[in-house]
C-alpha cells in the first residue's frame, strides 16, 4: 500500500499531492495525474472508503439539488419569479413550484411574491449552470414577513449547524429566536435577541477552526458550559469536519422545526 | 575568489525578503498581499459570479478578467491613474499566466475577476502581481491545477541574478520575468527585455525557476497560516 503524502483531515492547497497510488480514486475537488491524486481546491482531505476528496474551506455558493436556500425575489415574470440566491446565477421559481394553484389570468403574481421579498426555498433541479429551478413544495418553505437577514461564508454553514444540528439548536434554545439557515450562506433570524445571534454567527465565521467553539458560543449567549466537553478537543474538531458531508441531510432536518 | 555580492548585499541567487499575507481584503472572495523587498502588490479575487458585460460571457467556461493597476503614489514619480498601454499589457500577460492553472470549464457562463494593485513599485511588479493573484485565487476557493509563482532573473556582469531590484534593472543585460507552475513544471509567462545568447538565456530561465520554487513554498505556507490554527 502506498503511503499518504497528505493524511486524512490534513490541510491542502491546490496542487498538493495527496497520494501516489492507483488503489484510490479521486473524488470531489481532486484530480488524477499519472499515478498520483492531487488537490484542486484549498480545503481538508477526506477519505471515504477508497475515494479521496477535499472538503473546501472557502468559496462562493454553487447550488446543489435538495439544498434549502434563502433568496430575494429579483423579478416577477409571466410564469414565475427570478430569485437571487447569492450564487453566480439567479434561480427561477416557476408557477408549478408553488404549493397552491394560481390562476395567472386572475392573479397578479407580484401579490404572491413581490420584488424584494425574501423566501425560503428548495432547489428542485440544476439543469445547467444558469438554469436553476426552485420549488416551494417542501413544508419548510415560506415567505419571510419579518426578521433580519445576515450572510456568512457558505462553506462555514456546516459549522453553524454543528454536529447533528447541535450548534444551531443551542443558539435557538438560548436566544429563543426562530432561525432559518440557507445552504447558500444566507440566514434569517426572527426574535427579540437578534443581535446576540448575529454576534454568535460572527464568532463562528471568524473562529470556525478554533477548538471548543460550542462552549464559547454557549458562554457568549449566557448559557452554561456544555456538560459533555470533549477530552481531546483537537480530534473532536477534526472529526466534525470529516463528518460534515454525510451529515448534511440530517442537519437539514434538524435545523427546521 | 571573493563571493559575488550585489548592491543590497544579496547573493546572486537570493530573493528579496518575502512577505505574503492572505485574506487582507475582507469583502473580496479571496485576497493576498505579496511584497518582495520594496515591491508590494495586493490582489483581490471576486467570483465566480455572473458575467458583466453579458456579451463577454462564454457558454462553456468562466471568463478570467485581470485588472492590473499601479497606485499613483507607488513610484517616486507620480503614476497617472487609469488604464495605460503598459497596464493593459501587464493585465493581459497576467491573465495568460494564470489561465492555464484555473479550471475555468467548471463554471460556465460566469466571470472571475482579479484586481491587482501595486502599492509600492521597485521592479518586478508583474511578477509580484502574479504571485499575489495566484494565492488570492486559492484563497477564494477556486479549483486550480497548481499555484502559479513568478519571479524575474537577469545577468549582471558574469553573474546570473535572481529577482532584480530597482537599480539592478538598469544595469542588467536582460530582464526575464518567468511565471511557473512548480508541480506541473510548466512555464506560463516568459518575457525578455534586452538580449543574450541562447545558451545563457536558458541559464537565466533556470535561475528564475529556482526562485519560483522557493516562492511556491512561501505561498503554501502563507495559505496554511491563514487557514490552519
Amino acid at each position: 500500500m502506498a503511503e499518504f503524502i497528505k493524511k486524512e483531515r490534513d490541510f491542502v492547497v491546490p496542487g498538493d499531492e495527496i497520494i501516489n497510488s492507483m488503489d484510490y480514486l479521486p473524488g470531489r475537488n481532486c484530480l488524477r495525474e499519472g499515478n498520483s491524486i492531487y488537490a484542486k481546491r484549498l480545503g481538508i482531505v477526506n477519505l471515504d472508503g477508497r475515494v479521496i476528496s477535499v472538503i473546501p474551506l472557502t468559496g462562493v455558493y454553487f447550488p446543489r439539488v435538495g439544498d434549502m436556500v434563502i433568496g430575494e425575489v429579483e423579478d416577477v415574470q409571466s410564469n414565475g419569479w427570478v430569485v437571487n440566491i447569492n450564487s453566480a446565477h439567479s434561480a427561477y421559481l416557476p408557477l408549478s413550484g408553488v404549493r397552491e394553484f394560481i390562476d395567472t389570468s386572475k392573479t397578479d403574481l407580484s401579490r404572491v411574491y413581490g420584488v424584494g421579498e425574501v423566501i425560503y426555498a428548495n432547489i428542485n433541479s440544476v439543469v445547467s449552470a444558469n438554469s436553476i429551478h426552485l420549488s416551494m413544495q417542501d413544508p419548510r418553505c415560506r415567505k419571510f414577513r419579518s426578521g433580519r437577514i445576515v450572510r456568512m461564508n457558505p462553506s462555514k454553514i456546516p459549522r453553524l449547524i454543528g454536529r447533528q444540528g447541535s450548534m444551531i439548536m443551542m443558539i435557538k434554545d438560548l436566544t429563543g429566536c426562530r432561525i432559518n439557515v440557507g445552504q447558500n450562506g444566507v440566514i434569517c433570524i426572527e426574535g427579540e435577541k437578534e443581535d446576540l445571534v448575529i454576534k454568535a454567527i460572527e464568532v463562528i465565521e471568524h473562529e470556525s477552526q478554533s477548538e471548543g467553539l460550542t462552549d464559547k458560543i454557549s458562554l457568549l449567549l449566557g448559557g452554561n458550559k456544555m456538560p459533555k466537553a470533549p477530552e481531546t478537543p483537537h480530534r473532536e474538531e477534526n472529526h466534525q469536519e470529516f463528518q460534515m458531508e454525510e451529515q448534511e441531510q440530517e442537519q437539514e432536518e434538524m435545523l427546521n422545526e | 575568489m571573493k563571493e559575488f555580492k550585489r548592491d543590497d548585499g544579496r547573493k546572486a541567487d537570493e530573493l528579496r525578503p518575502i512577505v505574503i499575507k492572505v485574506g487582507v481584503i475582507e469583502q473580496a472572495d479571496g485576497s493576498a498581499l505579496v511584497s518582495l523587498g520594496k515591491t508590494t502588490a495586493i490582489a483581490a479575487v471576486y467570483g465566480p459570479r455572473s458575467m458583466h458585460p453579458k456579451h463577454k460571457q462564454v457558454s462553456d467556461r468562466a471568463v478570467l478578467q485581470t485588472f492590473y493597476s499601479m497606485a499613483p503614489f507607488s513610484t517616486s514619480e507620480r503614476v497617472r491613474p487609469g488604464p495605460s498601454r503598459r497596464s493593459q499589457e501587464i493585465s493581459k500577460v497576467t491573465r495568460e499566466a494564470l489561465e492555464p492553472a484555473v479550471f475555468l470549464e467548471e463554471f460556465p457562463k460566469t466571470g472571475i475577476d482579479v484586481f491587482i494593485d501595486i502599492i509600492q513599485a521597485d521592479a518586478g511588479t508583474r511578477t509580484a502581481g502574479i504571485n499575489a493573484a495566484s494565492v488570492a485565487l486559492a484563497d477564494a476557493g477556486i479549483p486550480m491545477r497548481d499555484l502559479v509563482t513568478a519571479v524575474a532573473a537577469g545577468k549582471i556582469d558574469e553573474h546570473f541574478v535572481l529577482d532584480l531590484g530597482g537599480k539592478e534593472e538598469e544595469v542588467t543585460k536582460c530582464d526575464v520575468p518567468v511565471a511557473y507552475m512548480p508541480r506541473k513544471k510548466q512555464i506560463t509567462l516568459l518575457q525578455m527585455d534586452g538580449d543574450l545568447p541562447p545558451e545563457e538565456t536558458k541559464e537565466v530561465i533556470k535561475t528564475a525557476i529556482k526562485g519560483c520554487e522557493i516562492l511556491y513554498e512561501k505561498q503554501k505556507q502563507a495559505l496554511r497560516e491563514k487557514w490552519v490554527r
